[in-house]
């Protein structure tokens, strides 16, 4: 059974029509990368996976269960993008807070060290750097003990050495056996995480498999070309947005 | 479970009481309000001092702000700059939130009220039987509650920049014409007649009432006319909060 799964999802919000009937497992120990340019439709499927909000048709399930349900909150962590984390409280306090919420979470020590954030338990959320700030978001991701993550965008507005350490922090948690479904639209994240990805335009599923698997699919040699390859509607993985990707690509 | 609603509010009590904008200015008005208007200038009305009549109304005028602006500015925030999407993908019961906001109007609501005393019977030679001491600093407390629903709803319905304003403009013109900052009587008929509408009004006569004011018609209608209010707000926040939940973001 997958860990979760989106079927024949859709969401319209008011005009936009985010969603356009998307198929999508992830499968247990395997991080899976959602990628696509913005306003694809990665966010709301998250979001719909975390039961925020209701998809317009299809079925979402995680764990088996409702997205929204308590048996799929406490088997699953979320690092969402939020504009404004409360600034005067402690990064220790914090992750306090969230391993509270949880039956069984780590130690807290466990949870600092699993986001590297040793030697910064006291300091103000406000008085950390944005790759710290992101490592806080992922600290309270995993206090849980979930064996599923959701981290949308992670290391958006992140310099190269941010975003490495955040990467080495999401393999240790592939390493120890949990799932993830990474949405990105840095190609190199996917290429460098993913077991498996799935290229999302226009709210519709375009490709989807290993990054070597695309590659050789779209006959190009990094996924960066793959990606607009098939945004470009070349290649033999083309669904219907290859009509769209005038206006993705610009 | 029940160890989550004490973390929270623990939490939310020091994540306030460090935020210089919530507990300073909540703490700092109405014992200043109070020293001008009811300690420098020894005046009576009625039978009371002033100092003792305003004790009365700067307690209920300190409780409505620690409370409108904890439920108001401090949801308004959470909840647009996306900090409540992250604690409701989590197993936070949803009731915590609530709980944790009502400890810390309620905590701040008793030591601005404590405080008043503390300078009206110093400062102000105040004196009163111990249970009349004890009566009017429960009722003041007690008086968070309804507010608290008024709160939520400007929490429920305003962005999180405009919120504060919001917060202001119904704070402070609530406290100068339901009579909070100097007595009723001294405002012109028609202002006293609309003050009727005005929660804070009835809260105003029922802490009043208790220092042997005689109210404006019987205690009764005014605890009927707050819960009203309460119960009214509580409803419209509870529609915002519903109406609120699938329109967040794209």
């Amino acid at each position: 059974m997958p860990v979760a799964e989106l079927s024949g999802v859709t969401k319209r919000y008011g005009e936009v029509q985010a969603l356009r009937g998307i198929d999508l497992t992830i499968e247990r120990g395997e991080l899976l990368a959602l990628l696509g340019p913005n306003g694809a439709g990665k966010t709301t499927a998250v979001r719909i996976l975390l039961g925020l909000s209701a998809p317009t048709s299809g079925e979402a399930t995680v764990f088996g269960h409702h997205p929204a349900s308590h048996e799929a909150k406490i088997r699953r962590g979320a690092l969402l993008q939020v504009a404004k984390v409360p600034e005067t409280l402690k990064v220790r306090e914090h992750i306090e807070l969230f391993s509270s919420y949880y039956p069984n979470p780590l130690p807290i020590a466990e949870t600092i060290a699993a986001a590297g954030l040793a030697g910064l338990e006291n300091r103000l959320f406000g008085a950390l750097s944005g790759g710290q700030r992101q490592r806080v978001l992922f600290a309270l991701a995993i206090c849980g003990n979930p064996d599923l993550l959701f981290l949308d965008e992670p290391t958006v507005g992140l310099d190269v050495e941010s975003r490495r350490t955040l990467w080495a922090h999401i393999r240790g948690f592939v390493k120890r056996g949990g799932s993830v479904l990474l949405t990105t639209h840095y190609l190199e994240e996917a290429d460098a995480l993913a077991h498996r990805v799935a290229v999302i335009d226009r709210g519709r599923i375009a490709a989807e498999g290993t990054p070597a698997e695309i590659k050789a699919r779209t006959k190009t040699s990094g996924l960066e070309d793959a990606f607009l390859a098939i945004m470009h509607g070349e290649g033999n993985v083309i669904c219907e947005s290859g009509l769209a990707a005038k206006e993705v690509i610009q | 479970m029940t160890n989550v609603y004490w973390m929270e509010s623990k939490m939310e009590l020091r994540k306030m009481a460090r935020l210089k904008q919530y507990s300073v200015s909540t703490v700092c008005f109405p014992l200043m309000f109070y020293i001008f208007f009811g300690l420098a200038m020894p005046s009576s009305f009625g039978s009371l001092t002033l100092g003792k009549y305003l004790l009365a109304t700067y307690g209920a005028f300190g409780v409505m702000g620690a409370t409108l602006y904890a439920f108001g500015a401090g949801v308004a925030a959470e909840r647009g700059l996306g900090w409540l999407e992250v604690k409701r993908a989590s197993p936070m019961p949803p009731a915590a939130y609530l709980v944790a906001k009502a400890v810390v109007s309620v905590t701040f609501g008793a030591l601005v009220v404590t405080l008043l005393f503390a300078l009206g019977a110093i400062f102000g030679g105040v004196r009163m039987p111990a249970g009349q001491w004890a009566l009017l600093w429960i009722v003041l407390v007690a008086g968070a509650i309804p507010f608290g629903a008024i709160g939520l709803t400007i929490g429920n319905l305003a962005g999180p920049n405009s919120a504060p304003g919001i917060v202001n403009l119904t704070f402070l013109p609530m406290g100068f014409l339901g009579g909070l900052w100097m007595p009723i009587g001294f405002l012109p008929k028609a202002l006293q007649h609309f003050a009727q509408c005005l929660p804070s009004y009835h809260f105003g006569q029922i802490a009043l009432a208790i220092l042997g004011v005689p109210p404006q018609g019987s205690v009764l209608t005014h605890v009927e006319a707050l819960l009203g209010f309460g119960l009214v707000f509580a409803g419209i926040a509870w529609v915002a909060q519903s109406r609120d939940h699938d329109k967040l973001y794209g």
